[in-house]
């Protein structure tokens, strides 16, 4: 069997306007990826957790409610401390311009805002994860 | 509808001018696309003419305005006897800078008020609970006990606004809060006029700031609407709301069919609770969304109240008129903002607000210019209430009621809408009722199935969105976007834990064990969250209890 | 392997990777297997399956959190239907069990059924064994049960739990008789709901069918939502256990299962030979031709590949 890329997709926090979420989920599902959803109200150790266990290589997380500041880097520095910081961290949602280079400095690896398609983040997975 | 003759006539001309002008035209140039689709995707024809309407019967199906089945409006006059009301959603950060803005809007010429509250008060939690972290007054503002609210009405004298909340599985605490700061200012409940949202169901299906199971939840809500009726007549005990099964990625058909499907889930608890249909039906109220497609949009308000009227009557046998009306708030669709090009979205807004006025809506909410990126500043939520105004003053179509009816196009396309809702109704019905529909998932389901389709013809471009797939342009970041202080979280911290040394604490443990009794019990529990509140017990510590007792929603997901 | 020792020694990131190297068929997965099969056979395996709605996922969580409490360790794989047409899948079972994404003792893999039928079932079969190594009491597979693949894999399991609701719309019977062949225990779930107890005497009017059984299996009601009768299962489960061991049944169906991978296995390894050998020189190609033509027949064929892996 041919190594499939595996994506986490979380909602962090308590934000539940998942449209976005479940439509990246379908989009990689018919990209041929692997896609886990955790479904709503993940907390940072939750979404670190699954990653783990499930091994997979993208942890994708909408977040609309502004508090991805505080959120995604709790994300990060869990996934350092447990020695997974290879999975690439990718984000979507209202998440303004001014924050967007705090938070690729932190170690997400690219923040999709409104008006990304699906296409041009399964084409950023693609070319971004080992297979 | 029309004279069977110069019907008959007609369809002959109108075959005559297809085969003669008609082709003529398309021969020497196609029409620009092969098919042509409303914003929910359904084919528009060419052209609506009399024969388009010929099983239509005026008096029964479009009638008169304030007469049963109230397609053309609730109200005989409409806007010529009163516009709708301009309430902006707002709510930020602390009660104070709500207060703030709240008194800016009104200021500015908005004619009611509208609470925005943040994440953790709309899910239970006080500004302190872990999960509360960076949520604190950023979508909303932070309410955790009587004291955030009494700053929240500062200077605003409760008999002499309406108030609409935005709040769902708290609702109850809430209102009780509101009741309580209006006791303070000496405002007596039947004086109270407003709306709290109170609609479990489609936070189920689509928004996800649910709290408790559907049973516990039903019961709260019929708890709500017993209350009011005896001790806050004038209050609107839930706002049905197909908003956000819109903005979910529904089609408008289902925003109708979803939305009066939950309504009557609510109506039949109410009954089996055993109350009769025309003590609380006039108090319901529904909540729509102002999207892109402006004929389809004003068909889709024609039909929910038609549709909605003939329910109340034939189904559920209600004898008073109110109980039949369908009054509905409307937003303009937060979703159709770009990001792109921001200053475009004013022009939606724009349209959006002539569909929900050219559909009768009783008062209306227009999103502002930054909101695919962030909360309104003061600048841009001026520019969206100025359209509702320009819209109200200038635009003449306030003159007349109903202004479209009549149109081959919209009265065909209000009763294509109403039996596409229908059917929704109809399966739902078989699945037995909305409640099991969510558990089943199917309501979810299609709502995700429409949503992908939409957004695939967007990717493929068959859908056009100016500024975003087309008619691009290098734009820099935009600036001046509101930013909530992120201390807030700390500010609302420190004041609890003040409130906490304050408070007669034996008398919270008092009031929360009696409400616990209550929630255990089968007693109304409006009175003993009143009482809960008004010992300024917090909204966290109430809600805890009837976690206790009540449990959690359990979420399941379909995709 | 340094991963393995890591495995074994209860790091989670060592074991999610092992189980990636063998749902991957990677080159390193017979070595992984090779390593830790001494340490396996501690783990009880419970399969559960049924169709769609039954609410497994939910159940399984109720059921886990009681097995918890008994401080036993679990390993749960949550199997999927993958897209015949993509090839990807959306595996959700996790939503349901939220809670015990954060208990170090339970360790939850999403596995995709990927299109394989054979391989499936290997995949599963090696994660269970890994997740043994690993540690746990207990490994349930929660399945989809209404495809032979999904069949094989809970024949994999020491106890088969098939779990029905009422009122799905589908007859008792139209469920394929194999699957309801294999189970160890009934639950109607959602017990709460209309025709719940015909649900049961559909089933027990199914069983009374089959006059062979030496242990006539119990059929429970519980609702798994509100948590009820989750312990009436744990009773069942290991009364079943019980009566595994002391039957001599544990044993059997044991060694019928090492008998059937084994096998398998060989399978698998042949057919890989063959296929190696004849595909980049385009002799299978050439065979085929000559069989589409009638110019011979599958029997001589079959001889003659054999023949040829022989030497």
């Amino acid at each position: 069997m041919s190594k499939l890329i595996r994506v986490l997709v979380a909602k962090p926090g308590l934000d539940g306007h998942d449209r976005g979420a479940k439509m990246i989920a379908r989009a990689l599902r018919d990209a041929g990826m692997e896609v886990i959803y955790t479904g709503l109200r993940q907390t940072p150790e939750q979404i670190v957790a699954a990653a783990i266990q499930e091994d997979v290589d993208v942890i994708g997380m909408s977040i609309l409610s502004g508090a991805h500041n505080h959120l995604f880097p709790k994300v990060i520095n869990l996934l350092k401390e447990q020695n997974a910081e290879d999975i690439m961290v990718i984000a979507g949602g209202v998440i303004p311009e001014d924050d967007v280079s705090f938070l690729k400095e932190m170690g997400v690896a690219a923040i999709f805002t409104p008006g990304s398609t699906t296409t041009e983040i399964v084409q950023f997975i693609k070319e971004h994860v080992e297979q | 509808m029309f004279d069977q003759e110069k019907l008959s006539e007609f369809k002959t001309a109108r075959k005559e001018w297809e085969s003669k002008e008609l082709q003529k035209s398309l021969s020497r140039s196609a029409e620009r696309k092969e098919t042509f689709k409303t914003g929910s995707g359904d084919v528009v024809g060419r052209l609506y003419t009399p024969e388009e309407l010929e099983a239509l019967d005026y008096m029964s199906e479009i009638g008169l305005p304030g007469q049963y089945p109230y397609t053309r409006g609730y109200q005989p006059t409409m806007y010529r006897g009163r516009l709708w009301t301009m309430r902006m959603y707002a709510g930020f950060s602390t009660a104070e800078e709500s207060n703030k803005r709240y008194k800016y809007l009104v200021d500015q010429g908005s004619t009611g008020l509208s609470v925005a509250f943040d994440l953790p008060t709309q899910i239970g939690y006080d500004s302190d609970h872990s999960l509360a972290e960076g949520e604190v007054g950023k979508v909303g503002v932070a309410i955790d006990s009587l004291e955030d609210m009494e700053t929240l009405f500062d200077g605003i004298q409760l008999d002499k606004v309406s108030t609409s909340m935005t709040i769902n599985a708290p609702a109850s605490v809430l209102l009780a809060m509101y009741i309580a700061v209006a006791e303070k200012q000496g405002v007596a409940p039947d004086k109270l006029r407003g709306t709290i949202q109170n609609d479990i169901l489609k936070e189920y299906i689509a928004r996800g700031t649910y709290i408790f199971p559907t049973e516990e939840s039903m019961r709260l809500i019929t708890n709500i609407f017993e209350y009011c009726s005896e001790n806050v007549p004038q209050w609107n005990t839930i706002s049905i709301s197909g908003y956000h099964i819109r903005e979910a990625g529904s089609t408008a058909a289902q925003e109708i069919g979803f939305t009066l499907a939950d309504g009557i889930a609510y109506v039949d608890a109410a009954i089996k609770a055993g109350l009769d249909v025309d003590s609380f039906a006039p108090r319901l109220s529904f909540f729509f969304n102002a999207h892109n497609d402006l004929l389809e949009e004003v068909a889709k308000y024609r039909a929910a109240r038609r549709l909605w009227a003939k329910i109340m009557k034939e189904r559920f046998g209600a004898k008073k008129p109110q109980s039949m009306m369908l009054k509905f708030h409307t937003q303009t669709g937060g979703s159709t903002l770009t990001a792109q090009q921001p200053d475009n979205n004013i022009v939606r807004v724009a349209i959006q607000t002539l569909a929900a006025v050219l559909g009768g809506t009783q008062s209306l909410h227009t999103n502002s210019k930054d909101e695919a990126m962030a909360l309104p500043t003061e600048d841009s939520v001026r520019i969206a209430l100025r359209t509702q105004q320009i819209v109200a003053h200038e635009s003449g179509v306030t003159n007349t009621v109903d202004p479209l009816a009549g149109s081959y196009y919209i009265e065909a396309k209000t009763k294509e809408l109403e039996d596409k809702a229908m059917e929704y109704i109809k399966k739902i019905d078989e699945i037995g009722g909305a409640p099991k529909a969510i558990d089943a998932g199917y309501i979810q389901q299609e709502i995700t199935d429409a949503a992908y389709k939409y957004q695939m013809d967007i990717e493929k471009e068959e859908v056009i969105v100016v500024g975003m797939n087309r008619y691009r342009i290098e734009e820099k970041a935009p600036q001046g976007l509101l930013k909530v202080d992120p201390a807030v979280g700390e500010m609302q911290k420190k004041k609890l834990v003040t409130l906490k040394e304050k408070r007669q604490n034996r008398i919270v443990e008092e009031r929360l064990n009696a409400l616990k009794k209550a929630c255990e019990g089968t007693e109304n529990v409006m009175p003993y969250i009143l009482e809960a509140v008004k010992a300024y017990a917090t909204l966290g510590e109430i809600c805890g209890v009837m976690r206790e007792v009540f449990g959690e929603y359990e979420q399941s997901v379909m995709l | 392997m340094n991963l393995i020792q890591k495995m074994l020694s209860g790091d989670k990131r060592a074991c999610a990777r092992l189980i990636s190297l063998v749902e991957d068929d990677a080159k390193e997965a017979e070595q992984v297997i090779k390593t830790i099969y001494p340490y396996t056979g501690k783990a009880h395996i419970i399969g559960i399956t049924g169709p769609p709605g039954a609410g497994k996922s939910t159940l399984t969580d109720k059921f886990v959190k009681l097995l918890r409490s008994n401080g036993h360790k679990i390993g749960i794989i949550a199997v999927d239907p993958t897209s015949p047409y993509s090839g990807g899948a959306i595996l959700g079972d996790r939503i349901r069990m939220n809670d015990l994404a954060l208990d170090p003792q339970v360790f939850i893999r999403s596995m995709g059924t990927r299109g394989h039928l054979g391989g499936l079932a290997k995949a599963t079969r090696d994660t269970v064994k890994i997740l043994d190594a690993y540690g746990c009491d207990f490994v349930i597979i929660e399945t989809v049960g209404v495809g032979q693949s999904e069949v094989d894999i809970v024949k994999a399991a020491d106890t088969v739990v098939m779990v029905m609701v009422p009122g799905l719309g589908d007859d008792i019977q139209s469920i394929k008789a194999g699957i309801m062949e294999i189970g160890d225990i009934f639950v109607v779930n959602k017990s709460d709901l209309m025709g719940a107890q015909r649900t049961a005497t559909e089933i027990n009017m199914m069983l009374d069918l089959n006059q062979n059984m030496e242990r006539r299996p119990p059929v429970i009601m519980v609702t798994a939502n509100q948590n009820k009768n989750i312990d009436k299962l744990l009773d069942e489960v290991n009364a079943h256990q019980t009566y595994m061991e002391t039957s001599g049944e544990f044993e059997k169906r044991r060694k019928s299962n090492i008998r059937r991978e084994l096998l398998e296995l060989v399978e698998e390894s042949l057919k890989r030979l063959v296929i190696r050998a004849t595909t980049e020189n385009g002799e299978l190609d050439s065979i085929a031709e000559l069989l589409y033509n009638k110019n011979t027949d599958p029997i001589t064929e079959r001889d003659g590949l054999l023949e040829k892996i022989n030497q």
